[in-house]
């Protein structure tokens, strides 16, 4: 019972971030998309771990956030550098790889 | 004494190392200007070893002359034999003596008979299951031959070495004459008649490189090739008649050929008559019968040494030698015993004939004395054609010496008269080279047959052959030999006539030639006057009380194993005939005399008289012989075959060529339009244009643009997750 809430939350969160990583055009918050995909993540975990009365879903999380902090370091570095490039951190605006 | 018999290869040899010294090491090692010295060194070592194997042959005659009159000494001379051949037996125990049990016997009729020595290894090569012997075979015949080889040899070689002098081919002209040496030595003691073949090929070669010496003008190869290739024709005569003798008797062995032909005589008379005509081929082109003789003038387009020795002295009487050596096989083929006229016979005679009919029409002096040769070349054959073995052999001995000396007189006069032949440029030479002319003189009075000189006892032999015959006489042959001896006489008369006497036409100023050539000349004309006393008959050496020394040759150059057992008879000598001989020759020479010393006679006959020009235009042609050669016997052949081949070129070869090319065209062409171009190049094209188009296709998806690519994942990720959740 308390666990569809708490994975109808992830969901949800999931979708937003999903949202945000396909439909903002700007890169920060593409990055932070990222991070509401990713909590939305911890959120389910945590939730299993509780539900089965173990910790490996709370050592998962805390991983997982050591490992996105890391992650938004680099996305960050890159936006940095893209808009020191191009003057811009428009994602659509950087399609060199178009075939 | 008969060791020098049984190892007579040795005399070959030397000058075989010589050649290839000389070859090989002429003019690094050891100088052009030394080179000829080891060539004479060599060839004088032989001659050294040719006299003492001519002294074992004479002991060894005398031995069987001796043994005949005792059993006894014929058993202890078996005996003695039998040990020698015991202990000769090194070579695989195979070296056999001939002479081992009834070497010396009579054959009773009051002739001593002396077996040849012959020393053969087996098995030098095999084919077809017939083992080839190599060895040697010597009797009085080989002996004979290698006097007169051996001293002409020497005598060329040492003028040769003034005469040749500055030349750029020095080495090779010495290198050459040693292997001519070589060869001819190898073939006048060939074993069997694979050896002969073998020696008779070689001195060919050694003919054709030595006419060919000057090279560098067209004639001169020329020459030599025609001479070569009229050998050719002879050659495949000698092939024949050696496999018909091999047919018939299984064998190749010169030794017993001849026993087996004396035993079954008349029994294989028809394959002994193929045989002869077949060798007889060989005969006339080796040495220079009709009608094959017409390479012989145009060889005098080599050195004149080479002249001397190969085309007057020895090769080509290399035919006649080899008659000489396969008697029985001719005396047999063409009944010489029994016939009055008879194929050999008549071309020699005949040869004789137009030889020296020809000797009137040459202003080259070489070419009078080439057409001589071939005029004596033919007595010879004409001799052995009418049973006179002895007489033939005997004038090729003297021949030998008394036309070397004319050639290299003829060598000596160009070499002083500004390097000519044309006799046109000659004249009045008897001042300025007494020796020359001297030596010359008496040559050509040896060769014209006047009494004492050699070639008088010799011509007269044959001329009594002729008479006598064996059992009949041959008296066409007597005539033709007669007529021969007229104009021998006139023709060389006419020669010294126009080289000798009258004033100096040619250019520069003649002079009498070095020492190193006269000696030779005077060595030669000192045997054109004394050869003939190597045979003279009973008769006259009973005036001086000589009995023992008539019939030298007869005596010991006779195969007596051989000639006995066909039952060869000898003339009984003639005074009468001797002086008709002398008589005729005389009458050559006075009539010549008297035509150009006295100018009488009439002259200008051949401007006047439209058929006396004929007469001579036909002379000066050669009867018109090399036209027939050349343009008509090779023309037709030719021209027909050359046609044909063209023909069948054109129409079997090129056609199956054609169509071959073609199919093979249309075969590419089918693959190239099927295979390659609609299979294989399709299925490329069509790899290619569906990866390209698909490439075209799937870079619409390529935006390069990353929230695109998210899209797709999650796109996928939410359709798999969907199909999971209503799947599962």
């Amino acid at each position: 019972m308390l666990l569809n809430q708490f994975l109808l939350l992830g969901a949800l969160l999931f979708a937003v971030g999903v949202y945000g990583v396909l439909a903002r055009r700007n890169g920060v918050m593409v990055l932070m998309s990222i991070e509401l995909m990713l909590n939305a993540v911890n959120l389910n975990l945590v939730a299993f771990g509780m539900q089965h009365d173990v910790v490996s879903g709370q050592v998962f999380a805390l991983f997982i956030i050591a490992v996105a902090a890391a992650e938004v370091g680099v996305g960050l570095a890159i936006v940095l550098l893209l808009y020191r490039n191009r003057k811009s951190i428009a994602v659509d605006e950087f399609d060199l790889m178009k075939g | 004494m008969d060791w020098f018999l049984e190892n007579a290869f040795l005399i070959p040899l030397i000058p075989a190392v010589s050649f290839v010294v000389i070859l090989l090491f002429g003019r690094s090692v050891i100088g052009v200007e030394r080179v000829h010295k080891v060539g004479i060194t060599a060839v004088g070592i032989v001659w050294v070893l040719s006299m003492i194997a001519a002294v074992s042959w004479i002991t060894r005659v005398e031995d069987s002359t001796a043994s005949k009159s005792g059993d006894t000494e014929h058993a202890q001379i078996a005996v003695d034999e039998g040990l020698s051949a015991s202990s000769a037996r090194g070579l695989d125990g195979e070296l056999q003596l001939a002479a081992e049990d009834d070497g010396y016997a009579d054959d009773g009729r009051g002739y001593a008979t002396t077996k040849p020595v012959i020393s053969k290894v087996d098995g030098w090569w095999s084919s077809g299951g017939i083992d080839f012997a190599v060895g040697t075979l010597v009797d009085g015949q080989t002996v004979l031959l290698l006097i007169v080889v051996t001293s002409i040899s020497l005598l060329v070689h040492i003028y040769s070495s003034e005469y040749v002098k500055g030349d750029r081919r020095f080495v090779h002209y010495y290198a050459f004459l040693s292997l001519f040496t070589a060869s001819m030595l190898f073939f006048v003691m060939a074993q069997n008649l694979v050896q002969m073949i073998v020696g008779w090929e070689l001195v060919g070669v050694c003919s054709f490189v030595l006419i060919g010496h000057w090279w560098e003008e067209r004639p001169n190869t020329d020459a030599a090739l025609k001479a070569f290739l009229t050998n050719r024709v002879g050659d495949i005569g000698l092939l024949v008649g050696v496999i018909i003798l091999f047919g018939e008797f299984g064998t190749f062995s010169i030794h017993e050929i001849n026993t087996m032909v004396g035993e079954m005589g008349s029994e294989v008379h028809f394959a002994m008559l193929m045989a002869s005509i077949a060798l007889m081929a060989a005969v006339c082109s080796k040495s220079g019968q009709f009608p094959l003789h017409t390479w012989l003038p145009d060889a005098m387009a080599g050195p004149t040494p080479v002249s001397a020795l190969i085309h007057a002295a020895t090769m080509v009487v290399a035919g006649v030698f080899m008659i000489g050596r396969l008697y029985p096989v001719f005396f047999e083929g063409f009944s010489i015993g029994t016939s009055s006229i008879n194929l050999m016979a008549f071309i020699g005679g005949f040869t004789a004939l137009i030889g020296a009919g020809l000797a009137f029409a040459q202003w080259d002096i070489k070419k009078v004395l080439a057409y001589s040769t071939v005029s004596q070349l033919g007595y010879m054959v004409m001799a052995l054609g009418v049973g006179a073995w002895t007489a033939a052999m005997f004038h090729l001995f003297t021949h030998a010496f008394f036309k070397a000396c004319l050639f290299l007189g003829a060598g000596s006069v160009s070499h002083a008269a500004h390097h000519t032949f044309d006799m046109r440029e000659m004249g009045g030479l008897r001042k300025y080279m007494p020796h020359t002319f001297k030596t010359f003189v008496i040559s050509t009075l040896a060769l014209a047959g006047i009494f004492p000189f050699a070639g008088f006892w010799s011509k007269d032999e044959i001329l009594l052959g002729a008479l006598e015959g064996q059992q009949s006489a041959y008296p066409l042959m007597l005539i033709f030999g007669c007529v021969v001896a007229l104009l021998t006489a006139a023709y060389m008369t006419r020669v010294i006539w126009y080289t000798f006497w009258g004033e100096y036409r040619g250019h520069g100023h003649p002079h009498e030639s070095p020492k190193v050539m006269t000696v030779p000349l005077w060595i030669l004309a000192v045997m054109a006057v004394v050869a003939g006393v190597f045979n003279l008959p009973t008769p006259v050496m009973e005036i001086f009380g000589l009995e023992g020394l008539a019939h030298l040759v007869q005596t010991y150059a006779e195969p007596t194993h051989y000639l006995n057992a066909i039952g060869l008879s000898h003339p009984d000598p003639s005074w009468q005939l001797a002086l008709v001989g002398l008589a005729l020759a005389l009458t050559g020479i006075a009539i010549t005399f008297m035509y150009f010393w006295r100018n009488a006679g009439p002259h200008g006959l051949t401007e006047r008289n439209r058929y006396a020009k004929a007469g001579y235009t036909f002379l000066e042609q050669k009867y018109y012989l090399d036209h027939l050669y050349t343009d008509i016997v090779v023309g037709s052949i030719k021209r027909p075959i050359a046609r044909a081949a063209n023909w069948f070129n054109d129409n079997v070869i090129d056609l199956v060529v054609n169509r071959a090319g073609e199919g093979a065209r249309d075969g590419g062409r089918w693959v190239y339009r099927w295979i390659d171009q609609g299979t294989i190049d399709n299925t490329v094209n069509a790899l290619g244009s569906g990866a390209d188009a698909g490439g075209q296709g799937l870079r619409v998806m390529q935006t390069g643009k990353v929230q695109n690519y998210g899209s797709l994942l999650f796109g996928t990720a939410a359709v798999v997750a969907i199909v999971f959740v209503i799947v599962l």
